[in-house]
């Protein structure tokens, strides 16, 4: 546009009431944050059984002194969830399409589905981590692995595999069926609608869910600990106990702070581009 | 700049909606440009242009959905582009209606209608609903009363629209394309009901593709074109004689013959 236009003096008027206002909710959001905070903190520590506790639970040299042991723990953990997580993805996203079959030939695949949803999302995580991570090396099958770790880890595909692929069943049924019958239209098979129109929006809908299950598998990772696996909680545990302090429990905590953050901060940066690419002025 | 809209002649009195000078833009792209208009009451301001020329903008800047990038707009003589202004005083007297219906799926056509005078303008269920129904059967709905949007057809879902828009009984009500997502044989239905409000003295502003009901009901037609009102007039003027070049070349492709 070649117009010189500039702002009336109604509209830098109103320019400015914006950046006052603008200021004010700053200045309003720092002052409240601060002093509910330092409220919280003086709480706390102006607490009676404060400094026992402090010494129980936040003792520097015990941090320090156990750091080592819980890192290398928690490298178990995270080994386990890497491992873990796609393998869950995969299984959970095949038991969902099974369910959503309609072909006479999968019935007993889709019955199947159904059945292994109900039971393992019945089933406690914590058993089912004991039960495998012992009863199997105990059966000495041959030809697949025998370490408890191994067991573990399948324990928590199972289990979790049943959660999300429930999330993606409901993830595809919300998509309308007005979908599947323009992508029916356009010649597609019903596997080809699913692969290419029903499944990519269910993903990108299910997001916030299934991030919700990584966390929480996550910090599943620690009831490996129940089967005597060396992981970060049975190292923290293990220095506790030897030394009556429960520093290293508060270090494990943090830990899985410090991993499940980054996690969340990325699936809300996808969430915004899928938001912004998708919905532009759809307001 | 600021004369464009008013019209000498016409008796004193603060008009209902007064614009003046709006401009807004979206990133370098200028959407509107120093657009003017006087809404009085019982006038029916029709909106035309092709599409891109601004006539949805113009209609969501004066229901305070964007904010303007310069200009003033004055309701009942109080400046409602002011920051300060909270919107929802203005969406208490302006109603809107848009192209898709935006009528909120899980809930029954009737309490669609009652969501807004209930909650927001504190009558009770019973009144609420007396007048939802009431005005439901005015328009041919009342056998649609507890059905769910997605059951009615385009054009009784966007009748369950504007009657939703009425239930809070608006001193204005703005249109945009509500015809343009319905089949033809359905626009009539919808244009019967603007129709009859026009006939009620309704003010209303109404961006429409409908040519001859554009000519038959409005009081004013405002042409539209990049963002700029082009020419505006009563409609007789705009459609027989009409000043501008580009009015005359839009005009040509939309109507008939």
């Amino acid at each position: 546009m070649t117009d010189a236009w500039s702002p009336s003096k109604r509209e830098r008027e109103r320019r400015g009431i914006r950046r006052r206002r603008r200021l004010q909710s700053v200045l309003v959001a720092t002052t409240l944050t601060v002093v509910v905070f330092a409220g919280l903190g003086l709480a706390i520590v102006s607490s009676p059984g404060w400094p026992s506790v402090k010494d129980l639970f936040f003792n520097e040299f015990h941090a320090r002194e156990s750091f080592p042991a819980v890192r290398d723990g928690f490298w178990v953990n995270v080994k386990l969830f890497l491992i873990c997580e796609p393998v869950i993805l995969v299984l959970g996203l095949a038991v969902a399409l099974a369910r959503t079959a309609r072909s006479a030939y999968l019935v007993p695949v889709r019955l199947l589905a159904a059945l292994y949803t109900d039971v393992f999302r019945g089933i406690p995580t914590i058993l089912l981590v004991v039960l495998l991570a012992f009863g199997m090396p105990a059966l000495q099958l041959q030809g697949i692995p025998n370490s408890a770790l191994f067991w573990a880890g399948v324990a928590l595909v199972l289990s979790y595999g049943a959660y999300v692929a429930e999330v993606f069943r409901a993830g595809i049924d919300s998509i309308h069926p007005s979908q599947i019958a323009s992508a029916e239209a356009l010649a597609l098979s019903r596997a080809q609608a699913l692969r290419f129109v029903v499944v990519p929006q269910a993903v990108r809908r299910v997001l916030p869910p299934l991030l919700n299950d990584f966390v929480s598998l996550q910090k599943d990772t620690a009831l490996v600990a129940a089967a005597g696996i060396l992981d970060a909680v049975f190292a923290a545990r293990d220095y506790g106990n030897f030394n009556f302090n429960y520093t290293p429990l508060v270090v494990v905590a943090c830990f899985f702070i410090v991993m499940t953050v980054p996690l969340a901060r990325f699936t809300d940066w996808l969430q915004r581009r899928y938001a912004e690419r998708e919905r532009a002025g759809a307001r | 700049m600021t004369d464009l809209g008013k019209k000498p002649g016409q008796p004193a009195g603060t008009p209902l909606l007064e614009v003046v000078g709006l401009r807004k833009t979206y990133g370098d792209r200028v959407v509107l440009d120093d657009v003017s208009l006087t809404v009085r009451r019982h006038d029916v301001i029709c909106l035309i242009g092709s599409s891109g020329s601004g006539k949805s903008t113009l209609l969501r800047c004066l229901d305070l959905l964007e904010d303007v990038d310069d200009g003033v707009i004055r309701l009942d003589g109080r400046e409602i582009s002011d920051p300060r202004v909270d919107p929802r005083e203005v969406r208490r007297r302006v109603g809107m209606v848009f192209q898709a219906y935006n009528l909120f799926p899980h809930l029954s056509v009737l309490d669609n209608c009652t969501l807004s005078p209930r909650r927001v303008h504190g009558l009770s269920r019973r009144e609420a609903e007396e007048r939802a129904r009431d005005l439901l059967a005015t328009f041919g709905l009342a056998d649609h009363v507890d059905k769910h949007p997605d059951r009615l057809s385009g054009g009784q879902q966007q009748r369950v629209a504007l009657v939703r828009a009425l239930c809070n009984r608006p001193d204005l009500l703005l249109l945009d394309e509500i015809t343009a997502a319905l089949d033809p044989e359905l626009v009539g239905e919808v244009l019967t009901i603007v129709r009859e409000l026009a006939e009620r003295g309704t003010t209303m502003i109404l961006a429409t593709h409908e040519m001859s009901f554009a000519r038959e009901v409005a009081t004013t037609v405002c042409f539209l074109s990049e963002g700029r009102i082009l020419e505006q007039g009563p409609p007789a003027e705009i459609f027989s004689a009409p000043r501008e070049e580009r009015t005359r070349q839009f005009l040509r492709r939309v109507l008939p013959g």
